[in-house]
Order: structure tokens, then sequence, then C-alpha cells
């Protein structure tokens, strides 16, 4: 049970670190002074939702632990995020998309997690959720803006969308940890969601001018442990300090 | 309008500046405050945003989650400055966009210290707790400044380059208080951090022809020179306090002064690093210029998408 509830919240959180750490690669680099705010904006908001399942983690372990052990000293097998979180920031459709795809489906998931039986993770949904839908307007208006942009911006997202979408089946894959605290009344049951993920990405799709691909081999591996082969170079930067002065305070 | 017109304004202008009366935008200025103010204020913006960049550096192997967060937080913070510092530049009749524009050509400058490296963790440290303690020093003395948007914009600003300021030391602090390796990795950060951030304040006095100027406009209160040693008096018991050396043998309080008596600073670096030749001026420029050219058809697709939408609420209109 400890250790279903402990994979389970790295399920969630993980990909909130991951997808932080992406953002935060762009800070200062955006297409303009709006848009860099709001990156650096998010991958805030996630990190800070990083940091609270993290020390939740370290509680229900009990094994000396602290949230910065979890986050920075696993090896990159343990990190259960979906592949979708780590694909890069290949130019500002691909962000946009990534986020929009990430972020309809946090929303859906946390409005489901607030009704969570752990009273503290439904607590964090709670608090995650106001953030969250701050993000999916945000994603969801440049989805707009760039699909009913020019003819340029048209092509680029439409290729985002095309290159992504085989990612997104992977973010309602329920994991053996996952199975059991369905059962419990404490994880969310990611199946009843698919359709409505499926339903409003294609009206956002279709306001956005986009299409919504056709895909039938969908990516995944992420979430029990194989990833990409971008995920290496993601946990270099993010572990470096941690992997070259293990044991000290910061 | 007539010479006397104008000198008549000119010395009203005067008058209300003597009498410490704000200046807003609508009001009439001479040419050459305009100018000065466009100059300084699009400057002041330009540095809060090429100053995300060595910051931005470490975001992603910042050591711990809560350091993390908050180096986030305060590169935000930059770039909101820069955002109100160019919405105050605006009133003065220039655009975001022009002022963008000179910056990739050259044209404008921007703070000199953001062209050296940030190469350990301690940089972000001293960053914040030297350049933005030099800022904040620089800022309060323009919270009093002549044109009002730029005043009110340096109130703002202040409150948070203060936060900046307390965060950076608390880092210097914690690696100060750490392992030999921490506290060798702090006493490295201020050796290389130390004279760039005197050298914030600009040129000695003697050198600084655009004082005076300056000063019957309140755009400064205060020289390059006084501000310098308000720093050094400031900031050097900070550093005695965490047990780091500041790199200047010649550092000694002098009793009858009431101030800190230092070394020469090396003018040669200073104008090197200002004409251009600083070790990442060019890096600098790079990633401005192609943040902004890579995300030249995001902004055309957003016009062109508002352009669309304000068409179909027309047509919906008539
Ligand atoms: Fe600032
Ligand atoms: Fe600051």
């Amino acid at each position: 049970m400890k250790e279903n509830l402990y994979q389970y919240i790295l399920e969630i959180a993980d990909n909130c670190l991951i997808l932080g750490q992406r953002l935060g690669e762009l800070c200062g680099h955006g297409p303009n002074l709006e848009t860099d705010i709001a990156c650096t904006n998010i991958s805030l908001d996630l990190l800070g939702q990083v940091r609270s399942y993290y020390q939740y983690a370290a509680q229900v372990m009990e094994d000396g632990r602290t949230e910065d052990d979890i986050a920075f000293m696993r090896m990159e097998r343990e990190y259960r995020n979906t592949l979708l979180v780590e694909q890069p920031n290949t130019d500002f459709a691909f962000i946009i998309s990534r986020q929009f795809m990430f972020d309809l489906y946090h929303y859906l998931f946390l409005k489901e997690l607030q009704h969570s039986r752990d009273l503290s993770l439904s607590a964090i949904a709670s608090k995650s959720i106001k953030e969250v839908s701050y993000h999916l307007r945000f994603s969801s208006d440049w989805m707009k803006r760039l699909g009913d942009g020019t003819e340029e911006s048209q092509r680029r997202m439409q290729a985002a969308i095309n290159t992504l979408w085989p990612y997104f089946e992977e973010l309602f894959e329920i994991s053996d940890a996952g199975k059991a605290l369905i059962k419990e009344g404490i994880a969310v049951d990611t199946k009843g969601l698919k359709k409505d993920y499926l339903n409003s990405a294609r009206e956002y799709l279709q306001e956005a001018n986009l299409i919504m691909p056709e895909v039938e081999h969908f990516m995944k591996g992420g979430k029990s442990g194989v990833h990409s082969e971008h995920m290496g170079y993601i946990l270099a930067d993010l572990q470096y300090m941690q992997r070259a002065y293990p044991n000290m305070n910061w | 309008m007539s010479e006397e017109k104008i000198k008549d304004l000119e010395n009203q202008f005067e008058e209300r500046i003597a009498r410490d009366d704000k200046i807003e935008p609508k009001d009439w200025m001479p040419e050459k405050y305009r100018k000065t103010h466009i100059r300084q204020i699009s400057q002041h913006a330009h540095s809060e945003i090429v100053g995300m960049l060595p910051e931005g550096n470490w975001i992603t192997r910042a050591p711990s989650l809560r350091r993390k967060v908050a180096l986030l937080a305060k590169v935000q913070d930059e770039g909101g400055h820069g955002l109100y510092l160019y919405s105050a530049a605006e009133t003065l009749g220039i655009s975001r966009d022009e002022m963008i524009e000179q910056l990739h050509s050259g044209k404008a400058k921007y703070s000199s210290i953001f062209n050296y490296p940030s190469v350990t963790w301690a940089d972000i440290g001293a960053i914040g707790w030297l350049v933005d303690g030099a800022a904040i020093i620089n800022q309060v003395a323009l919270c009093g400044t002549s044109f009002g948007p730029y005043a009110r914009a340096m109130v703002r600003i202040c409150k948070e380059e203060s936060f900046h300021q307390r965060q950076g030391y608390e880092i210097m602090l914690t690696l100060a208080n750490g392992t030999p390796e921490q506290k060798a990795m702090a006493q490295d950060a201020l050796n290389r951090w130390w004279w760039p951030s005197l050298m914030m304040f600009g040129p000695r006095d003697e050198d600084s022809p655009n004082t005076a100027l300056s000063m019957k406009w309140k755009l400064k209160r205060k020289t390059n020179d006084e501000l310098r040693q308000q720093f050094i008096d400031q900031t050097v018991p900070q550093a005695e306090l965490i047990d780091l050396k500041v790199p200047d043998p010649d550092l000694k309080w002098n009793e009858e002064r009431g101030h800190y008596d230092f070394g020469p600073i090396d003018w040669d670096e200073f104008w090197q690093v200002v004409k251009g030749h600083g070790p990442c001026n060019r890096e600098r420029m790079e990633a401005r210029r192609s943040a902004w050219e890579n995300g030249a058809w995001v902004r055309e697709a957003a016009m062109a998408h508002a352009d669309k939408k304000a068409k179909k609420s027309l047509n919906k209109a008539s």
C-alpha cells in the first residue's frame, strides 16, 4: 500500500517536474516578453506542485529521504513521467502543443483527484487546479492564435500536433500501483477521462483550425521508466549539482 | 512655436523640476529631456531583459527544488521589471519594438555586468547579493526622479529588488556556512563579481559628462562616485558577517572620512566590456537576437489572429 501510494505520487509529480524543467530551459528565450514570463510562470507553478507531492511522498515513505532526494537522486529508470513531457522545445508550436496536450489532461485529472479519499492528494489537487485552469487557458488561447494565425503558423502547429499526438495516450495509461489505488478510491480512474479528453481536444483543435491526427500506434514507456533518449540529458542538468556535490545543504 | 514661447515653457519646466513636481507624459518637456529619458529608461529595461540570461542559465541546474522555484520567481520578476520599464518609456513616444530594434542593432546599451558569465551556482548568490544590491542603490536614488512614470516604476521595482538581494545573500550565507568546497565556491564568486559590481555605478564623476544635466533634472540625485561609496560601505560588513573576503587589498575603513577607502578600479576593463569585448557580449546579443528572430512568426501569427477576430466582430456588428 505504502509502496503503491509512493509510486502513484511519483507518476503524478514527475510529469510536473520534467515539464517544469523543459519550460525552465526557455527562460529569456521566448518570442516576446509576455510569453517568456508566462512560460516561466507555468514552470514555477508546476515546480511548486512538485514540492507538495514529493514532500508528501517523503512523509509516506518515512525512510529519511527528503523532497530533494526524491527529485534529484533517482536513476533514470525510476522516473515515472510520460514521454510527452520529455519532448524537446523544438519551436514555439511544439512548446504550445505539448503544453496544451498536457494541460487539458492535467485539468481533467485534477478535477477528479480533488475527490480522492487520500486527503493530502485531494488537498494538493484543489490547490493546483486553479493554476492549471490558467495554464489551459494560456495554451489553448495560443493554439487558436497560432492555428488560426498565418499560413506559416498553421503549418507549424499542425506539424507539432502531428508529431506529438502519438504521445497523448500514455497520459491515460494506468499502472499497477494506479489499479490498486483506484480500488481504494485514492487514484483517479483515467479510463473514464479519455473520452472527455478527446471530445474536448477535438473542439479546441477545430476552433484552432487544426486537424486531430489519426494515429494507430501510440508511444509509451515513460510511466514504466523506459524513457526517450532526451531523458538522460534532462536529468544530467537536473541532477548536476546534487551529483557533483553530494550530501550538502544549499 | 516662437522662440520666446519656447523659452517661456522651458522656464516653467525648470521651475516645476525645482519644486519637485512630477513631469507627466502629456506635459510639455524639452526635447533633450525626452531623449535622455528614452535612452535611460530603455537602457534600464534592456538590462532587466538581458539580465535574465545569466540567471536563467542556472534554472535547470539549481541544486534544490526550493532554490529552483525561488530562482524562477526572481527571473520572472526581472521580466516584469522589463515590462513596466518598456511601458514607461513608451509614454515618451517610442514603441517597444523600436527599442528592441535599437538593442539588437547595438545602438542601445544595457548594463555591462550581464556580460560576465555565471559559471557556478554561487554566482546566482553573488548576482542577487551584489548586482541586485547595486541596482537597488541606483534605483532608490531614482524613486524621486522627476519623470512620473519612471519614478513610479522604480518604487514598485525597488521592493522586489530588495527581496532579490536578501535571497542572494542568503544563498551566499548558506554556502559560506557549508562545506569547504561550498565556501570556496562562494569566495570565488565574490572574487569575480566584486569589481564588475563596483563598475555598475558608471565612470568616475570626472569622466561622466552627463552627470550635471542628469542631476539638474533629478534623473540622478547622487553622483556615480557617491553611490559607489554607499554600496561599498553597505556591502563590506555583509561580507565580513559571513566570513568572506572582499578581493581588494587596499580596502580599509577610514575613520576620518567615515567611509571605506578602496583600491583602483580597472577602467580599461570597464571600457572594454562597454565597447562589446566582455566575456559574454556576443552570446548575450546572439541569445536576444535569435529569440526575437525565431519568435517572428509567432508575433506575426498573433497579430494576424487579432485582425481576423476584430474583422469578425465588426461583421457581426454591422
Ligand atoms: Fe530587476
Ligand atoms: Fe532583481
